[in-house]
């Protein structure tokens, strides 16, 4: 049953998910912006799947790219805001969940964070 | 072509795709890769990545709105995730193991069975039957608000509902896609939710899923910043337009129109996978 935390928690949660979008649209944005400003070249060719660099696959050398304000590290930082967004949401559902003493959910939502950390961070790559 | 051109012109197709997706239903992403890689020539392994941050970017808007207005079930939702999430993952895997004429013709069969669920009037089941063992156990059942104030349902079939959600995961892994389709036929079909309870759970539910299959294409270098740029911000920009649309307008006709340019865009895929 819905009550007076749950439901202010789904407010919260709203409004965490509307701030990550409009967070990472503004970040891919403002690097499309630099991107596009600084490659008058041809278009990248996208018929061949060559793979990104070392340094716009990994966290840390998109932060690196992003800081160096690189239109590429820049939209690729944006991204990234955007597939952290989801996860932050499961990471407050944790918190949530140890708020109203909800043991079970705790669990199953430390699951669904550890896999969601699995695949940014860990293996499958 | 230069690059300001391709990304007018890609940026254009994702605004048309995004607002086609929330017309129909579908979703930004499954009409994205198609076009991407139909009309556009672009690889596959670079359109399942741009199509995939696309589907958090829409997900998460659209949920962001949902969750307030106390339809979704935050329960049932995180506990399918699991079930998505590991999905997802199995399904990053077989993108290496599968050849790209194969995960075409995959598409193309999903994305036909996705028209043709969208175009289907949902009878809905509504009846509910009594409390579910597994479901109370794990206190799935909820309340959502109705006209003649809040209504309390019972939830259904976990095991079911899982086991779909498992393979829903694993398409959204391989295609790029949010399986939307899947994930509400889990819950509508197998787990006997309200109509409206799940289609947001479903919502809610996508950006997850996504999240997982993205961390990992982006660590394999499957999104490329200068082709995911365009795509979020249009497929983005469309589908705020469609949600729009769709308050206002009768759709049927609109939605009987793309659901057949669906229809061709899939049967493309298939035809270019058995080539």
């Amino acid at each position: 049953m819905r009550d007076q935390t749950e439901q202010r928690m789904d407010e919260i949660m709203g409004r965490l998910l509307r701030t990550g979008v409009i967070l990472a649209a503004a970040f891919v944005l403002a690097g499309g912006v630099v991107f596009l400003v600084r490659h008058p070249e041809p278009v990248t060719n996208y018929r061949v799947f060559q793979g990104e660099p070392e340094e716009l696959r990994t966290v840390s050398g998109i932060f690196h790219e992003a800081l160096a304000l690189r239109g590429r590290g820049l939209i690729q930082l944006g991204l990234l805001i955007l597939i952290a967004t989801p996860i932050a949401r499961v990471a407050f559902s944790v918190v949530a969940f140890l708020y109203q003493r909800d043991w079970t959910y705790v669990v199953v939502t430390l699951i669904v964070l550890g896999l969601l950390v699995y695949s940014l961070f860990g293996g499958g790559g | 072509m230069n690059t300001l051109e391709f990304t007018a012109v890609v940026g254009f197709g994702a605004l048309l795709a995004g607002f086609l997706g929330a017309l129909t239903g579908l979703g930004g992403g499954v009409v994205v890769v198609p076009l991407l890689t139909v009309a556009f020539g672009v690889d596959i392994h670079y359109a399942i990545g741009a199509a995939l941050v696309s589907v958090i970017a829409t997900s998460s808007g659209a949920a962001a709105a949902y969750v307030r207005e106390g339809y979704s079930n935050v329960r049932v939702g995180m506990f399918l995730e699991i079930a998505t999430t590991i999905g997802a993952l199995v399904g990053t895997a077989l993108v290496l193991h599968l050849r790209v004429s194969i995960i075409s013709i995959i598409f193309g069969v999903v994305l036909l069975y996705s028209a043709y669920a969208s175009l289907t009037e949902h009878e809905h089941s509504g009846g509910n039957t009594g409390p579910d063992r597994i479901a109370t156990w794990l206190r799935m059942d909820s309340t959502y608000p109705t006209p003649n104030g809040l209504e309390s349902y019972h939830v259904r079939g976990v095991p079911q509902g899982f086991l779909l959600m498992f393979v829903a995961g694993v398409l959204s892994g391989l295609l790029g896609i949010g399986s939307g389709a899947v994930k509400v036929l889990a819950m509508d079909k197998a787990m006997k939710l309200p109509f409206k309870v799940s289609t947001t759970t479903s919502n809610f539910m996508i950006g997850v899923t996504a999240a997982a299959g993205a961390g990992v294409y982006l660590r394999r270098g499957y999104i490329d910043p200068g082709l995911a740029m365009p795509v979020m911000l249009g497929v983005l920009a469309g589908s705020l337009i469609g949600a729009r649309v769709l308050a206002r307008a009768k759709v049927r006709v609109l939605r009987l129109v793309f659901s057949s340019v669906i229809a061709v865009l899939a049967l493309e895929m298939i035809y270019n996978g058995l080539k």
